[in-house]
């Protein structure tokens, strides 16, 4: 099994605030890998540090992130975020742009701007998203126009667009009805095939129902990490076990 | 898949960080080319002021040019009675109608209120002094600190208005929740529970009202007039310490004109102070909030 | 004991069905407040009234043409004000063309660069800016920018640019384009402020977005910016209704003559500085009629652009607090 992102040992600040304390997993290729915990446990943080948009507000971090053997912190930023793609927990297009110009907003942030050339690219990435049926006659049509589900759709084709190799995704159907939330875990399990994912959720449903291996994060610590399967049936630490059984939250 | 993009650097990569870099080196720049005039105006009216500031400049009245020892007593005195007519009427309208619009003005009347309220301070002051001039010194047929006051007054109102509103809505919900919880009716909650909480930043925006009164010239040009007397009769013409400024900047006399540098030196003086105060104050209830 | 008791819920209940308070206090509390806030109201519309009232004789006599007719010459009684109105609109236009870029370039580096220990202390030094009174600024107007414009900048302009006609005549010093330059001064901040507040109302999970696709710093910019079009064209409108209605800055250093021109050395006058030289001196009734015309014009456009610019604020602060 290859492994796509190696961490060692990642501390992370908010200032003199330590939010995440000496983390060490393996995320591998082509899988799904679930983080769970309650709130303020460091998930979202943990999800940030991987293309350092922790730094976006601030933050700042110790320990080593490999990318395929790559040391995260030595590449540029820029470039980096080209290879993982991220999904937010409220859908996020952007406002000024159409349909199509959201799918191909990253593209154009790189270069590519020739709209011939773009077609093709933001059809495959509206079908990856399984939106481009609902969306095929109105590209022009504004990006907000769509539902909540419709737009989180958006937001997935436009972070595919990019071709990144992995996908990290913020609670991606937090903010969404029981139907698009059930599209969105359908649309992971087909993603997985070509790219590696991490998705944060609180949901444990979700977590048990969509990935392959999932960690346990409390209040900043990784306190377990297994597959999923066997999380969720027999896990290790008790406190993982009170977690999953819902005695805290 | 073929995206073309190419995940190494390449000459758009570094276009595009050089751009990146180039453009917000100059927001720098900009802020920086904004803040010169500032420290330009600051200086030359300190340096060029300070040489006649003395306590004389206070108490003195004005003397015909190239008499030495001349002040602005009148002038002052004169800035100050008319600012106070003109708190008369803005201080109350101001804090009625930022209450009003706080706690009853959610709905269409008080969107139309605060409306024109915005609309108000955005009419030039020369033509609430024309207003003025129609509304009492034509009736009067003479110029007079009322007419001056008045039109001072509507000028204070949207800033006092905007601040207390302001202020009031920075009082937090729980506060009111509680009195009205203990059975005290709203009004009695409104005015000793959060205007008590809440004066100390409607105090500083009246007083920064005030201060932006101090500072107006235009409206007070065909209303109070001006007045090389000495004179505390509001229903006659009085001095100001702009329009003096005015008078003397445009004057040919070199004496008179280091004189309006010197009021000018006061005036800014005085503005600064109270809206250092202001931001102050209200950045303390900001972080208590 | 019961009937009284009785008798008060009946009263009450009267005054619950009637208003929306509950007991006097409340009620009159309401209404007086409520009082104050219609007074605004009416005094909006009474300033109106007035100002037509004022301006009627000169109205009746020239009409609309008034604002097309290129004489004032009050010694003939003859008024018509379109250089005015050439002078205030053209010298606040040019001043808006030099001061938006410097304008938006502040406001970005307020909202987005500068770390949070400097951009307190910056952002009071631009408001104070806003704060030095308009005299203030034109006795700087005086004494130290146009002695510059008139000693260095026109001379330098006139020989290497003196052949393009806005260049033509004589270093005065005076004239429209120290008009130009203090009214840039003074708009910038107004400008820059609300930009800033509108930038802030953009959600951060905007630039969140842009920079996770590999965006730089200015691309993520430019998409803030692009999202935040309406209020920043708000806050230009804001600026440009500042600039109409700047009186003792623009009259101290335009030189005050109604002329039009195309040359930025010559002088010109503005609806405010008309007002501001010869009211006090109006010795004719037609005179002072046309002068509150002129006023009254000013009135009506700066209510239009400040409701214009306000609308286009408030909507966008509303769209983003509701998304």
């Amino acid at each position: 099994m290859e492994i796509k992102i190696s961490i060692k040992n990642l501390e992370a600040f908010y200032g003199k605030n330590r939010v995440l304390k000496s983390v060490s997993l393996d995320i591998p290729k082509n899988k799904v890998v679930a983080i769970i915990g309650p709130s303020g446990c460091g998930k979202s943080t943990f999800i940030r540090c991987l293309n350092r948009m922790h730094e976006v507000v601030g933050g700042s971090m110790t320990g080593s992130i490999l990318l395929d053997g790559e040391d995260v912190t030595k590449v540029d930023p820029v470039l980096l975020r080209k290879r993982m793609g991220m999904v937010f927990q409220k859908p996020n297009p952007f406002p000024t742009m159409s349909i199509f110009n959201n799918v191909a907003a990253g593209l154009k942030l790189n270069g590519l701007r020739n709209n011939k050339k773009l077609q093709p690219i933001v059809e495959k990435c509206l079908k990856q998203a399984a939106l481009w049926e609902e969306v095929k006659n109105n590209l022009d049509d504004a990006g907000m126009n769509l539902s909540g589900g419709q737009q989180q759709r958006l937001c997935i084709a436009r972070a595919l667009a990019v071709d990144p190799e992995v996908l990290l995704m913020d609670e991606p159907a937090s903010a969404l009805d029981p139907i698009s939330t059930t599209k969105i875990e359908d649309l992971i399990f087909e993603l997985k095939k070509n790219y590696t994912i991490v998705i944060v959720t609180h949901n444990m449903q979700q977590a048990s129902r969509v990935s392959d291996y999932t960690a346990f994060f409390y209040v900043g610590d990784l306190i377990e990490y297994s597959e999923t399967r066997k999380m969720f049936t027999s896990p290790d630490k008790q406190q993982t076990e009170d977690y999953i059984r819902g005695r805290f939250g | 898949m073929e995206s073309g993009i190419i995940k190494e650097k390449n000459f758009f990569h570094y276009k595009k960080k050089f751009t990146s870099v180039v453009m917000m080196s100059l927001t720098m720049v900009a802020t920086i080319a904004a803040i010169v005039p500032l420290v330009f105006i600051f200086y030359y009216t300190i340096s060029k002021g300070i040489t006649y500031l003395s306590p004389q400049f206070f108490v003195a009245m004005p003397k015909p040019v190239g008499e030495p020892g001349g002040g602005m007593a009148n002038a002052i005195v004169g800035t100050l009675i008319l600012i106070g007519l003109g708190g008369i009427i803005g201080i109350p309208v101001g804090i009625m109608t930022g209450t009003y619009l706080s706690e009853f003005g959610h709905n269409k009347f008080g969107y139309v209120v605060r409306f024109l309220t915005d609309v108000l301070s955005g009419v030039p002051s020369i033509v609430v002094g024309v207003v003025a001039y129609t509304m009492v010194v034509m009736p009067m047929k003479h110029f007079s600190a009322i007419a001056g006051g008045i039109a001072l007054g509507i000028l204070m109102i949207p800033t006092i208005t905007r601040t207390t509103e302001e202020m009031i809505k920075l009082v937090p919900h729980a506060l009111r929740e509680a009195g009205l919880a203990l059975g005290i009716p709203k009004w009695k909650t409104t005015l000793a529970i959060v205007l008590r909480s809440a004066w100390k930043g409607i105090a500083t925006g009246v007083l920064l009202g005030l201060s932006r009164a101090a500072g107006e010239t235009a409206p007070l040009l065909f209303t109070a007039l001006g007045n090389r007397f000495w004179s505390t009769n509001i229903g006659q013409p009085m001095a100001s310490l702009t329009v003096y400024i005015y008078d003397y900047a445009k004057s040919p006399f070199e004496d008179w004109n280091q004189q309006a540098w010197t009021a000018a030196l006061v005036l800014i003086l005085l503005i600064s102070i109270l809206s250092l105060l202001f931001r102050i104050i209200t950045r303390s209830k900001y972080k208590t909030n | 004991m019961r009937e009284t008791s009785e008798k008060k819920t009946a009263g009450k209940k009267l005054f619950g069905e009637l208003f929306s308070s509950h007991n006097l206090g409340d009620f009159l509390f309401e209404r007086l407040t409520l009082l104050f806030a219609v007074s605004v109201f009416l005094l909006v519309l009474l300033m109106g009234y007035q100002m037509y009232h004022g301006s009627k004789l000169s109205i009746d006599k020239f009409g609309l043409s008034f604002l097309v007719n290129s004489t004032w010459d009050p010694v003939q009684e003859i008024y018509g004000a379109l250089p005015i109105i050439y002078g205030t609109v053209v010298s606040s236009f040019l001043a808006l063309i030099i001061v938006l870029p410097l304008s938006i370039g502040v406001a970005i580096y307020l909202s987005e660069m500068a770390p949070a220990w400097l951009e307190k202390p910056l952002s009071f030094l631009i408001e104070l800016l806003a704060g030095i009174p308009s005299v203030i600024y034109g006795l700087w107007g005086i004494f130290v920018l146009v002695p510059w414009i008139r000693n260095s900048i026109e001379p330098y302009l006139s020989k290497n640019l003196g052949f393009l006609p806005i260049f033509r005549g004589a270093p005065y010093g005076f004239g429209m384009l120290a008009a130009v330059i203090i009214l840039a001064i003074m708009v910038l901040p107004i400008i820059s402020s609300i930009s800033r507040e509108v930038l802030k109302a953009v959600p951060h999970s905007l630039r969140e977005a842009a920079l996770a696709l590999g965006a730089t710093r200015w691309q993520s910019t430019k998409i803030v910016l692009a999202a935040a079009r309406p209020g920043i064209l708000g806050a230009t409108m804001l600026g440009f209704g500042r600039a109409i209605g700047e009186t003792m800055a623009v009259t101290m250093v335009i030189g005050n003559r109604a002329l039009i021109s195309p040359s930025l050395f010559d002088p010109s006058y503005t609806l405010a500085s008309v007002i501001a030289n010869e009211f006090s001196e109006a010795t004719s009734d037609m005179y002072l009629s046309a002068l509150i015309y002129l006023a009254l014009i000013l009135f009506v456009l700066t209510i239009i652009i400040n409701a214009l610019a306000h609308l286009l604020v408030w909507s966008m602060e509303r769209k983003w607090k509701a998304a």
